[in-house]
């Protein structure tokens, strides 16, 4: 087992270090450098060819890239081209309200997605499940940059319950629950629906199995079956696809962060593509990389707990 | 699925941004609307929301380039100048200027007795280090080409308030200059901007790069005090962002909004919608030193397949005004004499026969960096099928947008924030403009800019303003179609927000005389 998370940790930590080096590549590909977005609508070629200079982007790219992965050896994610300001500083001022909102979404999403699974399974084929089913696909198709602004215009603007943004609340969102409302039912939207198919579908599959009716059939009581015996065999894919939602959110907390003005990493990601501030972005790839690694191995870890027969793939 | 236009430039373009200013008859006078009677309040707080620069954004007044960074600026600093709606130089830190002498290379300005938030006096040192950090061969400041005619070696203090300009050339307009975008004046030895000092209507209190920054009124200054205690800027890059936390009274002014939402909430009385008409030029520039456009006959061609009225009420959805392919609708030295233009196929036809290009294939570069282009380059290809010209629209990177279109391609979608026509015209059409995007390099056309600038008398200027623009307008490289309306969005209790202020101009994001009923 030891060995296994072992292995797996080395995979992630190459896995990261190919997607640190992919973004490298893509955000050179990228038409014009730090020195042309800072230009912008005043490209006077001698000001940008100082602007390059300044920001020694007249190196080439692998001697570029070879010094931030030296810096990273030392922990030193580099200097951002645009602002001057060390990388770490702006990752940690970007951090707080984007984990906040990961967290709070993860949080909700588990015991959502699982109790909307079990009950349309619970009453499979009838009224409840069809319900269930027309509305999470309904939801699912909706892009969440739509839903978000339905959401506003509704909960906000008509009915004045929930303030529309962010705007003013700088980062202490927890200070005011208020504003975090929306934003997550809109981070919750797409995952909710998409786990809670999975386990009904899970959860159906268990209940028709052979131990279930066998369960049945000695007198265990069906709140037990289902709780106890078929639910975590129903959870196993379900878990594996709370991991892929890690990268869902991070595409969802870009649109929620533009939706509602709020300050994170999401906003410091478009950011920094557009001023094309190659040592932000790296910082950043460097970061969703490693937490995306940590989560598909803590849902690997999840899964074969509970359903080590599944033969999860290592 | 990304709506996010980031960076609001203050001059060509920037996603959906135009520069604007407001008009000021004279200092410290806001327009009055019907709603603006009776005596202003004094207090409170007003909340403005503009699209940012991320964490990247800085209170260095010399390195402004979105209109967030100006309006900053503008609250903390002040200019020698600065433009009034007609674009025509108004004094500020500068009490007078005047020639000194008969050649027009020597000019002296006298500063009015004001003080930085410290309570130190602006000096003329303070004017001559601040125009030296522009200045600054190592530094990239977006100002310097507009320093460019002042020798600043040769130039001196000659009093305590009194400047001695001394120029490379001769230049008529200087007042221009001293009014140009980003030359704020700071206080000598400045060199670090986390705690600036300026001299303008509000002083720092904090500043978060790409989320808020907090002012309070200055009371000493020198134009008056403000009548808001505080201004907050807080940052939305997303449109529905900002006209979501304007209906939601969490700011009381939006900057920047698009037309439709203009439209929906217009007269609806939850919030106030304010045009600041003639804020951005909208056309598409001609590469006139590369076939087709090499030969004027196809430049007037394609003068004549626009149908400007349709690009007007379809790329900006009507906020705006058709252009009759000039720039500077409404600022002073404009031509509006010459007959407007209006779309002739079948001249245009005639027209690109006669020049052997009647099977005509153009490539015509846009991109989503400015409100409308992709909309302009589709309705054009349109109206060109029309007069059998096949063009191909080719949809670039918007964040390199404004590099990639200078020397490549033939044909591309263009903007223009306000400024002076001469400083449009020193800018981009000249041999040596460093932003000449039309390559409109004419040695008779140059002679005729440096004799405007070496000419006193104010109606042989004109004269000479004219005949440029005459000639641009017969055969010059800009297809010029339209002037946007920047729109921006008040909460109902805001009053002395300006309305007749293109962006870029004094009074356009102008705090000081507003004041919260």
């Amino acid at each position: 087992m030891n060995r296994w998370i072992a292995r797996r940790l080395l995979l992630g930590l190459a896995q990261t270090a190919g997607v640190v080096l992919l973004v490298f590549a893509l955000t050179e590909a990228l038409p014009g450098d730090a020195a042309v977005a800072l230009a912008g609508d005043d490209p006077d070629p001698a000001r940008i060819a100082a602007l390059r200079e300044a920001l020694h982007l007249d190196r080439p790219a692998h001697e570029r890239l070879a010094d931030w992965a030296a810096g990273l050896l030392h922990g030193d994610l580099g200097v951002s081209l645009a602002s001057g300001r060390p990388v770490t500083d702006a990752l940690a001022a970007g951090a707080g309200p984007t984990l906040l909102l990961a967290v709070l979404t993860l949080v909700l999403l588990v015991p959502l997605g699982v109790g909307l699974g079990v009950l349309a399974a619970r009453y499979e084929g009838g009224p409840v499940d069809r319900a269930v089913s027309a509305v999470t696909l309904a939801v699912y198709a909706m892009p969440e940059f739509a839903f978000g602004i339905l959401l506003v215009t509704v909960f906000a603007l008509r009915l004045a319950w929930l303030p529309p943004t962010a705007v003013g609340y700088g980062t202490d969102l927890l200070a005011h629950p208020a504003v975090l409302v929306l934003p997550v039912l809109v981070l919750l939207s797409r995952p909710v629906c998409s786990l809670g198919r999975l386990v009904r579908a899970g959860m159906a599959e268990a209940l028709a199995s052979p131990y279930a009716a066998q369960a049945r059939r000695y007198g265990v009581p069906g709140a037990r079956v289902r709780w106890a015996h078929a639910l975590p065999n129903a959870v196993a894919p379900a878990a594996q696809q709370l991991a892929r939602t890690a990268d869902w959110l991070l595409c969802g907390v870009i649109v929620v962060e533009a939706l509602f003005a709020i300050p994170g990493l999401g906003t410091v990601l478009v950011d920094a593509v557009a001023a094309r501030d190659v040592p932000v972005v790296q910082g950043l790839a460097v970061v969703f990389g490693l937490v995306a690694v940590v989560l598909s191995l803590g849902a690997d870890l999840v899964a074969r707990r509970f359903a080590p027969r599944a033969g999860v793939a290592a | 699925m990304h709506p996010t236009p980031r960076r609001t430039f203050l001059t060509a373009a920037g996603a959906g941004i135009a520069t604007l200013t407001l008009a000021a008859c004279g200092p410290g006078t806001g327009p009055s609307p019907a709603d603006d009677k009776g005596k202003p309040k004094r207090g409170g707080r007003l909340r403005a929301a503009f699209a940012g620069g991320g964490a990247a954004e800085t209170l260095d007044p010399h390195l402004s380039n979105l209109f967030a960074d100006a309006a900053r600026a503008k609250a903390l600093f002040d200019k020698l100048a600065d433009y009034g709606s007609d674009m025509t130089p108004r004094p500020r830190l500068a009490e007078r200027w005047e020639a000194a002498g008969p050649g027009l290379d020597r000019w002296t300005v006298t500063l009015r007795e004001a003080t930085f938030h410290d309570g130190r006096p602006v000096t003329a040192e303070d004017v001559l280090f601040s125009y030296r950090r522009i200045a600054d061969p190592k530094k990239a400041f977006r100002a310097k080409a507009s320093l460019e005619p002042i020798d600043l070696d040769a130039s001196r203090a000659t009093g305590p308030r009194t400047v001695e300009f001394r120029l490379k050339r001769p230049t008529a307009e200087f007042p221009n200059v001293l009014a140009a975008f980003g030359a704020y004046i700071v206080p000598k030895g400045a060199e670090r901007f986390d705690k600036p000092v300026g001299s303008g209507p509000f002083r720092f209190v904090s500043f978060t790069p790409g989320r808020s920054a907090r002012f309070r009124r200055n009371d000493a200054y020198w134009d008056g005090a403000p009548h808001l205690d505080e201004l907050e800027f807080v940052v939305a890059n997303e449109e529905s962002a900002r006209v979501g936390a304007l209906l939601g009274g969490q700011v009381d002014y939006a900057h920047e909004l698009n037309p439709t939402t203009a439209r929906a909430h217009e007269g609806k009385g939850r919030i106030e919608i304010v045009r600041l008409r003639n804020s951005a030029m909208q056309g598409f520039a001609m590469k006139t030193d590369r076939a087709p456009f090499d030969d004027p006959r196809v430049r007037e061609a394609f003068f004549l397949i626009a149908d400007r009225k349709e690009l007007v009420d379809g790329a900006l959805s009507g906020a705006g005004e058709i252009g009759n392919d000039l720039f500077g609708k409404g600022y002073a030295h404009y031509a509006a004499g010459l007959p407007q233009r209006t779309q002739d196929l079948d001249r245009a036809r005639h027209l690109l026969k006669a020049a052997g290009a009647d099977d005509l294939r153009v490539t015509l570069d846009t991109s989503p960096v400015a409100a409308g282009f992709t909309e302009a380059a589709g309705i054009f290809r349109d109206q060109a099928r029309k007069a059998g010209v096949t063009v191909e629209v080719r949809t670039g990177n918007k964040d390199s947008y404004w590099k990639d279109i200078l020397d490549s391609g033939t044909l591309a979608s263009y903007r223009s924030g306000a400024m002076p026509i001469e400083a449009h015209i020193s800018q981009r059409l000249l041999t040596g403009s460093t932003t000449n995007a039309t390559h409109w390099r004419h040695k008779d056309f140059d002679d005729l800019y440096q004799r405007l600038q070496s000419t006193k008398d104010t109606a042989e200027r004109a004269g000479l303003y004219e005949r440029m623009q005459r000639r641009l307008h017969t055969e010059g490289g800009f297809l010029v179609w339209g002037f946007a309306d920047w729109i921006v969005g008040t909460g109902r209790r805001v009053r002395g927000v300006a309305r007749d202020a293109p962006a870029n101009t004094l009074d356009w994001a102008r705090f000081d005389t507003v004041w919260l009923a």
